[in-house]
């Protein structure tokens, strides 16, 4: 509404070309179209190519999405990877999102000291790299430096020791785990900000009535924090969906142990580029990241006309 | 009241702070423990992992093979120059598409703004042999140019669409006063709009600045050479390398977190307010 | 804040430090390499020999991580930024890429007078009509052995199988040393230092090899499916947490003398010496099936140079390889790369003892190459690649032996005709 008032006396005047508008927009959009979205709908195109005689392509339709989905080879890989993907961001939800909550609810405590201290701390594993942390993680958990099971025997806990990373069961968890111990920072400080933004008069009227503490958090602060929960929720799904580099670090291309932590990025990376003895596929890896493609923009629109319209806003 | 009970409350305020001293320390154990053996010999690392360096277990010898072969230096300059290039060209070209798309009205904003945006959702790894393929068309693929136009493209979206929303909030008072004393659109975006943004371009800054400085991807597939490693991917390389020498596994992994944690302790205040945009009391 | 600033100014001064490369005028070649390894042998010995001969040609060894090699040199073969020189991989793979036009063809390079047909099998076209890569070396498996921990548990070599087992038991009886040690977090060491190295036992190596790429031998048959059952019983041998162990873990482990078998190969050689082991280590074949039997090794062509099609320099490319081939580089490599056996026709010595326990298997067993190499992983999903995986997953605990087998056979029928009925 306000944007109207003061292009509406310009444009009544003599109508003069405003050249500023395409070219305030003329840098971000030539790179992005250039460098994003132009090698972006060149690689999907290739979902629909085959190499025929070496170096050369052919146009195939839909074959590689038949291959992909229709034959045990590609499908039974396709699908252990999506389903791994679920879990790496179920427990992203389950673990990351609560624990970060509960720490930015104890931060926000007015009477709380030292939270400057804290806070920095908690968010320093968020800015090292998936490399740094899938090494640092593997050499602790590693049964040959015995780092892991030394504590835990110091403790009296000796018999917990597993090698958790190289066991099928146990893998993909601590994976998830680790990744969250790294980015937890994140939706602490997201929420954080929600909380900090609470109007004080909202808090001492709650408490005028009586709710404090704990019940304080969960009937009046909660509901307004389901609206960051939710860009967060979202925004976890679309890094999570989109992870690769720590599974690459620690458990190498093809996901160990057994495929038992493939995730859709280490499954595309893999087609795509090859490995030890085997030359890469690019038709089959953009097919695979069409795919992945389908189910980023299936959960985000399911996000925005599902969960967002339900949310309510709270004018503040 | 619940300011009083909580100082009141010693016994809950010390609970309260059990609880975040233990996740400190599940924080940072990690990360000293591996700064710690680090400044040992490869027997102090086997033989006594949880102890501090001394006497016979001392040793700079991971470092000592780290400088011979890994050019260090040289990487933490490469991931300098792109990060802050990247994230200079993301801010300037992001906040002019912004004001573009939400200071004037015209037909077709909707659309270009919701192009502009979709980035957001689409990891531009996908297309990774698109990006190759150009690179090496322009010529100047393994350049930390090819780095820098790929992050710029990737983090243009986060920026925009930050960016555009808080610009609305801009009062129009100011910016009509300024066109009637003829100030151009482009001084009222630089010298007017700009400077309100700050919160918002602190935002921007630490969710652009830390995925790039970290992204071990298009290092190691667009500009892997020696010359333009960087950091991440040096360490990667590093570790990759030395993989049975310990020392200087370790070694390799301090030196790629300690300028990190350099860098962030110098400017935590600034991130941590950027993310909580102004919102810290 | 003052111990902030230590770090603050050390980096700065390493800033400062950081000159810019200074342009020479020379040509200048790039070797690609996922022997990272190798990499103070090339930089100090190898290249500046090469150096001496050529001033006006300057080469860089520039390795990748083993098991990201191939997935980056292909970025960058398809980007154009690969390097001059490529290290190929044995047969199929090098194959393809000679195939897509990402290897020249060397066929008519002077130097590939020095190899005969045999050393240039996995690196020429299946009709030998073209060779793309210049050999360098082949490497033997078998079993690396802490020489001390056994005369202190006063125990022999095994010969046999049932003298291994009796052996590993012994040790793990006595408790001192872990008796075997193998990277199974990592996966491909549990094929190549695993089935491939017991495996050509059972299947009586080339015999075995050949008679699945024609067809009438399949891998469900007990010759193929007995070295799963080794392996799985490994597992009682390899100590605590053996499943996330990674290969540098295990290499770490035997150097340091925790371990008292390596199941590896020759190229350990130079590695494990240069770790200063501060004991005594040999090398025994993989054990026969009884006394009566051959031993069964896998000698196999492992290593060699290409050019890359593209390059700018084809003439100093070829004659850094035309080098290569020469009798210098193949001592030059022995002497300083123990355990990669030259496979050039020149006579070259070496002198180490353990690379020297494993040339001696040569002569003692039946020699076989890879089984999955050629031919056998050209389909949409790479037989070699998989035998990692399952192979890991076996001894791990897993994946049984039987079913391990059947994945194998089922993705090897699903497009090698041979073996569809």
């Amino acid at each position: 509404m306000a944007t109207t008032d003061h292009t509406a006396p310009v444009a009544t005047g003599k109508r003069p070309r405003r050249w500023h508008i395409p070219l305030l927009l003329a840098p971000a959009a030539i790179v992005y179209t250039l460098v994003m979205i132009w090698p972006l709908v060149d690689s999907l195109r290739l979902s629909f190519f085959d190499e025929g005689a070496p170096g050369e392509r052919i146009f195939v339709g839909l074959q590689n999405y038949r291959a992909l989905f229709g034959s045990d080879l590609w499908w039974g890989q396709f699908w252990n990877a999506l389903v791994n993907n679920f879990e790496f961001f179920a427990i992203h939800m389950l673990v990351q999102n609560p624990i970060g909550i509960a720490l930015a609810a104890i931060l926000s405590l007015p009477a709380l000291r030292g939270k400057t201290v804290y806070r920095t701390i908690f968010f320093i594993p968020a800015v090292l790299s998936y490399v740094i942390v899938g090494f640092v993680w593997r050499l602790i958990l590693s049964p040959t430096w015995g780092i892991a099971p030394d504590l835990l025997d110091r403790i009296g806990l000796g018999f917990l020791y597993q090698p958790w990373l190289g066991q099928t069961d146990t893998a993909l968890i601590t994976l998830s785990l680790i990744s969250v111990w790294q980015f937890i920072g994140i939706p602490m400080m997201l929420i954080y900000a929600a909380l900090l933004s609470i109007p004080d008069e909202l808090i001492e009227a709650a408490e005028c009535d009586g709710i404090t503490g704990v019940a304080q958090f969960f009937k009046i602060k909660l509901p307004l924090l389901w609206p960051s929960i939710g860009i967060i929720s979202i925004l976890t799904f679309v890094g999570n969906f989109n992870a690769f580099d720590l599974v690459y670090v620690t458990q190498g291309p093809f996901a160990a142990p057994d495929g038992s932590t493939d995730l859709l990025g280490t499954f595309l990376f893999r087609t795509f580029f090859g490995s030890t003895s085997q030359l890469g596929d690019p038709y089959m890896g953009a097919t695979i990241a069409t795919a992945m493609f389908g189910i980023i923009v299936i959960g985000v629109l399911l996000y925005l006309f599902g969960i967002q319209r339900r949310l309510t806003y709270y004018q503040m | 009241m619940f300011r009083t009970s909580a100082r009141q409350n010693p016994l809950r305020s010390s609970a309260l702070h059990l609880v975040l001293i233990v996740y400190t320390l599940i924080c940072v154990a990690p990360i000293l423990l591996i700064i710690m053996n680090s400044f040992k010999s490869r027997r102090g690392i086997f033989g006594a992992p949880l102890e501090f360096p001394r006497g016979e277990t001392f040793s700079l010898e991971g470092y000592e093979t780290v400088f011979t072969i890994g050019n260090f230096p040289l990487y933490f300059q490469n991931s300098l120059i792109v990060t802050i290039v990247s994230l200079l060209l993301t801010v300037v070209f992001g906040a002019m598409a912004a004001f573009a798309l939400s200071e004037y009205r015209y037909r077709g904003r909707e659309i270009l703004t919701l192009y502009m945006i979709l980035g957001l959702m689409v990891p531009i790894r996908l297309g990774t042999v698109g990006i190759l393929n150009m690179m090496a068309a322009a010529g100047i693929s393994n350049t930390l140019t090819a780095l820098i136009l790929v992050y710029t493209a990737q983090h243009l979206p986060l920026a925009i669409f930050v960016m555009s929303e808080l610009m609305r909030q801009v009062s129009d008072d100011l910016k009509n006063a300024a066109r009637i004393d003829g100030l151009s659109e482009y001084r009222i975006l630089f010298r007017l709009v700009m400077p309100v943004m700050r919160p918002a371009i602190a935002t921007i800054a630490v969710f652009t600045m830390i995925p790039i400085w970290n992204d071990l991807w298009f290092p190691l597939v667009l500009a892997p050479s020696e010359e333009t490693r960087t950091v991440t991917l040096g360490a990667q390389f590093f570790i990759g390398q030395f993989v049975t020498n310990w020392s200087a596994v370790l070694a390799a992994l301090s030196l790629a977190i300690i300028p990190m944690l350099v860098l962030y302790m110098l400017f935590s205040r600034q991130i941590i307010r950027g993310i909580t945009s102004g919102a810290v009391k | 804040m003052k111990h902030h600033r230590l770090p603050a100014i050390s980096v700065m001064a390493l800033l400062a430090a950081a000159g810019p490369a200074l342009a020479q005028d020379v040509a200048e070649l790039t070797i690609e390499s996922w022997r990272n390894d190798d990499l103070l042998i090339w930089r100090n010995e190898i290249l500046p020999a090469f150096n001496d001969a050529h001033p006006d040609i300057n080469v860089t060894f520039a390795p990748t991580v083993s098991t990201q090699y191939n997935a980056s040199l292909n970025a960058k073969l398809d980007s154009g930024t690969a390097g001059d020189i490529i290290t190929c991989r044995p047969f199929d793979l090098s194959l393809s890429m000679f195939q897509r036009g990402q290897l020249a063809d060397l066929t008519d390079l002077e130097g590939m007078e020095n190899f005969s047909d045999l050393a240039k099998v996995a690196w020429s076209t299946d009709d030998g009509g073209s060779t793309f890569c210049v050999p360098m070396a082949s490497v033997l498996h078998g079993f690396i052995y802490n020489k001390d921990a056994f005369a202190e548990l006063g125990l022999e070599t095994p010969t046999t199988i049932d003298e291994f087992w009796a052996v590993a038991d012994a040790i793990k009886e006595d408790g001192s040393y872990i008796p075997m040690t193998i990277g199974v977090a990592d996966e491909w060491g549990t094929a190549s230092m695993g089935y491939q190295n017991i495996g050509p036992t059972y299947y009586k190596g080339e015999e075995g090899r050949l008679a699945v790429i024609e067809g009438t031998e399949a891998l469900t048959d007990d010759a193929w499916v007995d070295p799963y059952r080794v392996l799985a019983r490994w597992a009682d041998y390899l100590g605590p947490g053996y499943s996330a162990q990674s290969y540098a873990d295990s290499q770490n482990m035997f150097t340091l003398g925790r371990a008292a078998m390596f199941p590896g190969g020759s190229w350990e050689t130079a590695p494990f010496e240069g770790q200063g082991a501060f004991f005594e280590m040999g090398a025994f074949p993989p054990p026969r099936l009884s006394a009566d039997e051959p031993c069964y090794v896998t000698d196999h062509p492992d290593i060699a140079l290409g050019m890359n099609a593209a390059t700018e320099h084809p003439e100093a490319v070829k004659t850094f390889l035309n080098w290569v081939a020469s009798d210098e580089f193949a001592q030059l490599y022995a002497t300083n790369l123990p355990g990669f056996f030259p496979l050039a026709d020149a006579e070259v010595t070496v002198d180490n003892p353990l690379a020297q326990d494993f040339l001696a298997m040569r002569s003692e067993c039946e020699t076989t190459i890879r089984p999955f190499y050629q031919i056998l992983s050209r389909g949409d999903q790479s037989l070699e690649e998989l035998n990692k995986v399952v192979s890991a997953a076996v001894i791990a605990g897993s994946e049984t032996p039987e079913g391990a087998a059947e994945r194998m056979q089922s993705a090897l029928a699903d497009w090698y005709e041979p073996q569809q009925n």
